[in-house]
């Protein structure tokens, strides 16, 4: 059989990568433009727009940073299906504009924000975080947001609020992966009131200095960069300030294999794997993972006293 | 050439290289993903499920056809079966565990769905080693009674399955189900449903 192998070498092979990125990202800005123009949503609403006035941050890693095609393709997102492209593929459904996040509860100014009032809360930031999934995998991620004491500060919490409580958009029909009962919807996370309140804790809105596209959770989101991925909720729609430890959706779906704190932590193994390596994506060997991923000098003293084996 | 292309073996080889063709391929092209690992693992591990279904599809098809030939063929799917249950495990030993002993040995002990998916690659092996002709007339009737070993491993090969995702269990139970099938159609109320299917579409004395 005759295998007639083409002379061309393929523009992928030529153009470098950011470009050829670019070329894609061109491609999808203008299917978004058109979506938009028919929907009639803003389009400067839409992943993959130039995020403005972005300043530096003193929470910028070093490492080398994973490429945007592999953050925004591999990720886990249940809302849009349980594969790890899933949410890739399905998140298109999912309309970021308009948007509003209620902050409830035990505060003294509760209040429904418009989400694009809330993109002005705070000077918008970039942060360079390293992500750690309780699978097993982790990369290294150019966020853009604020930190969530901002926004708490301006509610006020009373006496009465000890943790805070995240909850995702329920809406089966933007979010396909919903009509599957895999896990208790919404999807609810949660934080002590101490480590929402702490400086790491950050509102995310963008990635690589752009708006965040709706598989990283758009328009809104939590990056908790020294916790498992998956206490980071996304597509934010309430910030309830609560009494009483929040049953979050993982621990309803697993107790005994996902705790409320879930801190990045190589000693305390989840039950069915070791939590001692990882993969960081782009990388061959694994590496060994770091204890609260690498943000122990920050948060460490968040935990002083507490037997982490027991409160994993 | 004709002869060739008019041979099943040839046809079935064919298929049965596909999924590492596939491999292969994306593999060069760059498409197998932001963790190509993973990809592989994966791929090989659900590709030897396959085989094993595969297997055992041949006895309830041979009811189903009346095809005594088709038991022919069966050699060769078990082997290409071992050969992907191979890639899987060496995909394990070195793009996960980079030959770690110490790390491995732990995994083994201390990892129930490692354990399992480990002792069914284990019981392959015999099989592998048994499958020649001189090895049949050799065991004789212990031939058979060792190559039913496949039921267990199948089943072992089901919960490693299911025990290896985090939540998800839609993919395992499909599989479970296939494999419950399979097995239920070796009873005798199965083994009465396919002639009595097979009785309605082939007319007697075919």
């Amino acid at each position: 059989m005759l295998i007639r192998r083409s002379k061309d070498i393929p523009p992928s092979e030529i153009t470098p990568p950011e470009i050829y990125r670019d070329r894609r990202r061109f491609m999808q800005g203008l299917s978004a433009l058109a979506a938009g123009t028919l929907l009639g949503a803003s389009p400067e609403a839409g992943a993959g727009a130039r995020l403005v006035g972005i300043r530096g941050s003193a929470y910028r890693l070093a490492d080398e940073k994973t490429p945007y095609r592999d953050i925004t393709t591999y990720n886990n997102f249940y809302e849009f299906g349980t594969g790890k492209s899933d949410p890739a593929s399905n998140a298109g459904s999912l309309k970021t504009r308009p948007w509003t996040v209620t902050i409830e509860g035990a505060v003294k100014h509760p209040k429904i924000w418009d989400i694009e009032a809330l993109l002005k809360l705070a000077p918008l930031e970039e942060r360079v975080y390293r992500m750690r999934c309780v699978e097993g995998w982790s990369m290294v991620i150019p966020w853009v947001g604020f930190s969530l004491s901002e926004l708490i500060r301006r509610a006020e919490p009373t006496g009465n609020a000890k943790y805070v409580e995240f909850v995702t958009l329920n809406d089966p029909g933007q979010m396909p992966g919903q009509r599957s009962r895999v896990l208790n919807w919404p999807y609810v996370e949660g934080l002590r009131l101490d480590e929402a309140m702490h400086p790491l804790t950050l509102l995310a809105v963008g990635l690589y200095g752009e708006v965040l596209p709706n598989q990283n959770g758009a328009p809104i989101r939590l990056v908790v960069p020294w916790k498992y991925g998956f206490k980071s909720a996304k597509s934010i729609v309430s910030i309830r300030f609560v009494e009483k430890q929040p049953r979050t959706a993982w621990m309803m779906a697993a107790p005994e294999e996902y705790g409320f704190y879930s801190n990045v932590n190589p000693q305390v193994e989840h039950p069915r794997w070791s939590q001692a390596k990882e993969r960081r994506i782009g990388e061959f060997r694994k590496r060994d993972t770091l204890m609260f991923n690498g943000y122990g000098e920050q948060v460490a003293s968040l935990y002083r006293g507490m037997d982490l084996k027991k409160f994993f | 050439m004709g002869a060739v292309l008019r041979n099943p073996k040839v046809w079935i080889v064919l298929l049965c290289l596909l999924p590492l063709v596939r491999l292969i391929v994306l593999g060069v092209g760059g498409g197998l993903g932001a963790n190509p690992i993973e990809f592989i693992t994966h791929s090989t591990g659900t590709w030897t499920l396959v085989g094993l279904l595969v297997i055992l599809s041949v006895t309830p098809l041979r009811q189903l056809t009346g095809r005594a030939d088709l038991v022919r063929y069966r050699r060769m799917l078990g082997l290409f079966t071992f050969f992907y249950a191979c890639l899987h495990f060496v995909t394990y030993l070195w793009l996960d565990q980079f030959f770690d002993p110490a790390a491995i040995a732990r995994d083994i002990v201390k990892r129930p769905f490692i354990t399992v998916g480990f002792t069914a690659f284990v019981l392959l092996i015999p099989l592998a080693a048994t499958s020649t002709h001189a090895m049949m007339r050799r065991l004789g009737r212990r031939w058979q009674l060792l190559h039913r070993l496949i039921y267990l491993i199948a089943v072992l090969g089901i919960i490693h399955y299911l025990w290896l995702v985090k939540k998800d269990l839609t993919d395992p139970l499909v599989y479970g189900g296939v494999l419950v099938l399979l097995l239920g159609l070796r009873l005798p109320l199965g083994v009465a449903l396919l002639r009595a299917i097979r009785g309605r579409w082939v007319p007697a004395g075919s």
